[in-house]
């Protein structure tokens, strides 16, 4: 996407829980604005590889390093708590599979974008309220829906929340745990419609877990293939997925149910 | 203790018993928790709760602190709600007059250290005082963030926006900050600090005191502190400032429109009156007449 340096460099990284291998020599770099998605099975390491890669869980051996806004280049395991929680709340963003993981259910939904920008600082009730509303305008939701607790909304529309939430702040990199699994078809193809024009608009670095070769195909620019912690394939999402090289990948590609 | 407790038998405090109760042991420990507490601001500092003569939340954690910074120079006074005749504060005065053999007094001008619950004196506090406050919860956030461990990593890193999303959330729902007591404080703009469930009037009388506040929280075992000339800032929002609430009435004894006023009902047709709570204010501007 850009000849600038990755905005994130993972290289080396094994875990293993007991006897499972759940990452294994896995590399992977992200450049800023680019979407690359983690394509696998259940169980092949996605999920894992995301939680290193964000720091919330330190693999046996490997290094992960982020280039921030000011270009500084920050080892993300060992770069202590503070340090990650200001880079949490600023730079990066997170969208769970489960919306009730990433919303507060019981806060009002213009409380829920606007807890982002008063963690980092905003202490003006109109200029919050009226970031929240220009979000929920961008992500669909009425705004006159502002006061009313996400337990009231709809699945898709506590995903959207969850992602209005999430990008209040501008992060510069966003990581997604299946942001489409669970809704119905034509949810889930607005949703990936409206992550696709956002992440274009804002020019988003963003690492995407998925199973769902469509959801990979329609968001990602690149794609990495991973089965038993390992990474067997990754290129351009339309190389990968039209001239599959790797036994798995195929295997993978020609299980997709046609409509 | 030994029987042959040193102070024991001095300024003719109960036999058996050492000097204001506590063994010197305790006193040390509650003292060295105290320093850490002034010298870290609105920080909670852990410290061995003792088991004390009187139940968990009639300010077990108070008399803690007490009992470790008197002295038997020292002046008493005793407030529950502003009042110095009600249970509470009858029963701790008289404690602490039976067990440290000190004078006690209702006049917050002459109190060298002055215990309260509920309620900061109306009289303006000088140099030399301690106000010490009865603390039934000492965490600010717990009723945001159930997980204690999780707490107390958020005042490490000085992570309050939790707090905030609670006043946004009054504001959007109610139009305004609807904490009327125990309303969360910022203190020396690093420690996010309960100051103990005094009503919302009371806490712009903290900041830059120029008394030492101590706060002891006895059944969750934690004292913290404010040092004398600190800020005290009560959270709010720059277009929505704290505004500290009061009843539009003057006081039915002494005619006080800036005192803190307790709504009395007279009767079971409506009638009610606004009292002060400070009944030593009240009773000095009645004396003034």
């Amino acid at each position: 996407m850009s000849d600038d340096a990755p905005i994130l460099d993972a290289s080396g990284l094994h875990l293993r829980f007991g006897a499972v291998p759940a990452l294994d020599g896995v590399a992977l770099r992200v450049w800023p604005g680019e979407v690359v998605a983690i394509l696998g099975e259940s169980g092949s390491g996605k999920t894992s590889l995301l939680r290193v890669l964000s720091g919330a869980l330190a693999p046996d051996a490997g290094g992960v390093l982020y280039r921030d806004a000011s270009g500084a280049v920050l080892p993300v395991l060992g770069m202590g708590e503070a340090a990650l929680r200001r880079l949490v709340r600023t730079e990066w963003g997170f969208v769970h599979q489960n919306p009730r993981d990433g919303l507060r259910l019981g806060v009002s939904a213009g409380g829920n974008v606007g807890e982002r920008l008063m963690a980092v600082g905003a202490r003006h009730y109109g200029g919050i309220r009226a970031a929240a509303a220009e979000w929920l305008r961008r992500v669909e939701i009425d705004p006159a829906r502002m006061d009313d607790l996400p337990r009231d909304f709809s699945g898709g529309m506590q995903q959207r929340l969850q992602i209005a939430r999430t990008l209040v702040t501008e992060p510069r990199l966003v990581f997604m745990d299946e942001p489409t699994g669970g809704l119905d078809v034509s949810v889930q193809a607005r949703l990936l419609d409206l992550i696709r024009a956002l992440v274009a608009d804002l020019g988003l670095a963003v690492l995407l877990v998925t199973h769902d070769i469509a959801v990979a195909r329609l968001l990602a620019h690149r794609l990495v293939v991973m089965r038993r912690g390992r990474v067997v394939e990754h290129g351009l999402t339309d190389r990968v997925l039209d001239d599959p090289q790797h036994e798995y990948t195929q295997l993978l590609v020609s299980s997709v149910l046609a409509a | 203790m030994s029987a042959a407790a040193p102070d024991a038998a001095a300024g003719g405090t109960l036999a058996g018993y050492n000097f204001a109760y506590l063994d010197e042991d305790t006193k040390r420990m509650i003292r060295r928790a105290l320093l850490k507490a002034v010298a870290v601001p609105g920080h909670q500092v852990p410290f061995g709760s003792r088991e004390m003569p009187l139940p968990y939340g009639w300010g077990t954690g108070g008399i803690q602190v007490t009992a470790s910074v008197i002295g038997p120079d020292d002046t008493l006074k005793v407030i529950d709600q502003g009042a110095d005749d009600t249970t509470n504060a009858v029963s701790i005065r008289r404690f602490f007059a039976r067990v440290a053999g000190v004078r006690t007094t209702e006049r917050a001008s002459e109190a060298t250290i002055i215990q309260t619950r509920h309620r900061i004196p109306e009289t303006k506090l000088r140099e030399g005082q301690i106000l010490v406050y009865q603390v039934p919860m000492p965490e600010p956030l717990f009723r945001l963030e159930p997980r204690v461990a999780e707490t107390r990593r958020l005042h490490a890193l000085a992570d309050y926006g939790l707090m905030h999303v609670k006043l946004y959330e009054d504001i959007a729902r109610q139009g305004e900050v609807t904490i009327s007591y125990n309303y969360p404080v910022m203190v020396n703009g690093r420690y996010l600090m309960s100051p103990s469930p005094i009503p919302a009037f009371d806490n712009p009388k903290m900041d830059r005191m120029p008394a030492l506040q101590l706060f002891g929280a006895g059944r969750e075992k934690r004292i913290y502190a404010v040092p004398p000339y600190t800020s005290v800032r009560s959270l709010d929002f720059e277009d929505h400032p704290f505004k500290p609430p009061r009843p539009a009435a003057a006081c039915a004894l002494c005619g006080s429109r800036d005192s803190y006023l307790d709504e009395v009902v007279t009767d079971d047709r409506g009638g009610r009156r606004f009292l002060c709570s400070d009944t030593d204010h009240c009773a000095g501007r009645r004396a003034e007449r």
